[in-house]
């Protein structure tokens, strides 16, 4: 209890200090913007994101429809309301995988070293030797696109880079002298990993995942936009982009919002990884 | 030198070795009957069985994937299945040139540009231009290539109409005569490197700036463009390092922008092939691309033994 109260208040210091920089401040204000809106989602939508109303086929921004509709009379505006909680899903799961598997390797490999080690980073070295849209656009073209599959293949993609990460932080903690006791303790190579190495490399992986999260942001929009991601007639923002692709000189209006809700939210999240970067540098 | 070359370029052809059985191993795997594919779903199992015979299908995997590599080597590429009859080697080449003539043209824009925006900001830190400079790149290198294309597109060719909208062009055209229909490509594929390394250089002149190299030049009163000349040209050493090895990374970005103008390219072309499913041109095409990203990599290991001469293998 005392322990997770410390952790809150650090928390809160830590919010704290990154608004004092401006674009760490906008980064955050947009962020929570989106995660409240996703929550919220259905409540705020006006109409069904995927309710056909043949009526009002390709109608331009109104007080009826703020961001228009498509070629099926669907309601832009709700499309990209219930759309924030398949880009945010994807990304946070995506980067959650990332980092448990790319944490638990760069641990291992970089606590035990040696010939395990050599072998492990060889075969991540060339994983990472496929450019990362490439190797995904294969997976999923061979499994057939799904939710599920732009999830696993996205984590697994950055796995290898986070794994390179956490291997690099945990040989300069290695040598420190509590590591050291640990040892003569007698305590098991699974309690030193997880238990006091594992803490001590929290900084340079933070660093890394808000980075990553901003690039599987990136990464799901585009593979939603070549149609290898989530499928229709789920609301994806990349997947609303391909859609509004063939009608772009006459109904704007259907790919203007989605592209603006996708970069306001890239751009957030990399302005708040800037900001936590620096924050890491203590610059801030 | 001679020996650190070397060492690298047989981990290469290792990764690449490795490479292809993963290619392999996954388009082995991938749903679907080949002959039934190309013969309809109306085809006798008689003629079915012909046509397996006729591929090499009915042989084992080990067998197929040794022919499939023997062929690579020899420059056989086999025959595309979605374009029928079509060699996969000659559409390769002729999409290969399209896509090297987008990637040469945007780095001959990027390279100078993010340079010259970087050692701005990084000489004037803190100040307005610092900012602005700053906070743009980090914005261009955010957007992914589909919603900046989208922009601009929206912007000059559909609103200001001073650029075409789509880069279809015939095959085998002259690429410099229809030049106006790849500045749109071209300046999407470059944006998200151009923020990168302009962000990248920026970081390099502030060190080298804070270097007590600096310092003493400023101090035993060399005039300012003599100072100014020792810290780019350390500044500017790492920096050849990233352009380098980030080249890889339009090899990514071409798939979206050539999908998203009709831009007939390699990255198009993966992308159709697997969509289509067209198992030799996924293998070829995906083996070649790695290949060249690989070849990136090795090249700006290469050039950054050449320009820091403290690394001596």
């Amino acid at each position: 209890m005392e322990n997770l109260l410390r952790r809150a208040r650090n928390t809160v210091q830590v919010v704290k200090r990154l608004s004092h920089s401006r674009l760490g401040l906008i980064g955050m204000s947009i962020i929570s913007l989106w995660v409240i809106v996703a929550l919220l989602g259905p409540i705020i939508a006006p109409y069904s994101p995927t309710a056909y109303h043949p009526q009002d086929r390709f109608e331009a921004p109104s007080l009826k429809h703020p961001f228009g509709t498509d070629r099926y009379g669907r309601d832009t505006f709700s499309r990209v309301i219930i759309g924030s909680r398949s880009v945010l899903l994807l990304a946070s799961s995506a980067t959650l995988i990332a980092l448990i598997l790319g944490s638990s390797i760069g641990l291992i490999t970089g606590f035990l070293g040696g010939i395990v080690d050599e072998v492990v980073m060889r075969f991540m070295d060339i994983l990472m030797s496929f450019p990362a849209l490439l190797f995904a656009m294969l997976i999923l073209g061979i499994f057939g696109p799904s939710t599920f599959g732009v999830i696993t293949v996205i984590g697994l993609v950055y796995a290898p880079r986070i794994a390179r990460v956490a291997r690099s932080a945990v040989l300069e903690v290695k040598e420190k002298e509590f590591i050291e006791a640990a040892k003569v303790r007698g305590e098991s190579n699974l309690y030193i990993m997880f238990v006091e190495l594992l803490p001590n490399i929290w900084g340079p992986l933070g660093v890394e995942a808000s980075v990553r999260f901003g690039y599987a942001i990136f990464l799901s929009a585009s593979l939603g936009f070549l149609g290898l991601g989530v499928q229709p007639p789920t609301p994806d923002w990349g997947l609303l982009m391909k859609e509004a692709q063939s009608y772009m000189s006459w109904a704007p209006w259907m790919s203007i919002f989605p592209a603006l809700a996708i970069a306001s939210l890239v751009v957030a999240v990399n302005f708040l990884a800037d900001a936590i970067r620096k924050y890491e540098a203590g610059e801030l | 030198m001679t020996k650190f070359l070397s060492k690298r370029l047989v981990n290469m052809v290792i990764t690449l070795f490795v490479a292809s059985i993963i290619i392999f191993t996954l388009t082995e795997i991938m749903p679907g009957d080949v002959a039934q594919m190309i013969l309809g779903q109306y085809a006798t199992e008689e003629s079915l069985e012909a046509l397996r015979a006729q591929l090499g299908l009915d042989q084992s995997p080990l067998v197929r994937y040794r022919d499939w590599i023997w062929g690579v080597l020899h420059g056989d590429l086999g025959t595309s299945l979605s374009m029928k009859g079509v060699s996969v080697a000659s559409l390769l080449l002729r999409r290969g040139r399209n896509s090297l003539f987008l990637a040469v043209a945007a780095t001959i824009f990027l390279v100078p540009l993010s340079l010259f925006l970087g050692v701005i900001a990084g000489l004037k830190e803190g100040s307005w231009w610092d900012h602005i400079i700053s906070t743009s790149s980090l914005i261009a290198l955010s957007l992914p290539s589909f919603i900046s294309g989208t922009f601009l597109m929206m912007i000059f060719a559909i609103w200001l109409k001073v650029v075409p909208a789509m880069s279809s062009i015939e095959p085998g055209a002259n690429l410099f005569s229809v030049f106006p229909k790849l500045i749109l490509p071209i300046v999407t594929v470059s944006l998200v490197l151009l923020g990168y390394v302009a962000r990248m250089v920026r970081a390099s002149v502030i060190d080298a700036s804070h270097s007590d190299y600096a310092r003493t030049a400023v101090l035993k009163g060399l005039p300012q463009l003599k100072v100014v000349w020792h810290i780019l040209r350390n500044a500017l050493m790492p920096t050849v390092t990233v352009i380098a090895m980030n080249l890889g990374w339009l090899i990514g970005g071409l798939v979206i922008v050539e999908t998203l103008f009709a831009y007939p390219g390699l990255g198009r072309l993966v992308y159709v092939a697997i969509q289509r499913q067209d198992i030799p041109l996924i293998q070829a095409s995906v083996l070649l691309t790695s290949a060249v990203y690989l070849l990136l990599n090795l090249a700006s290991d290469v050039i950054y033994t050449f320009l820091d001469p403290r690394i001596r293998y």
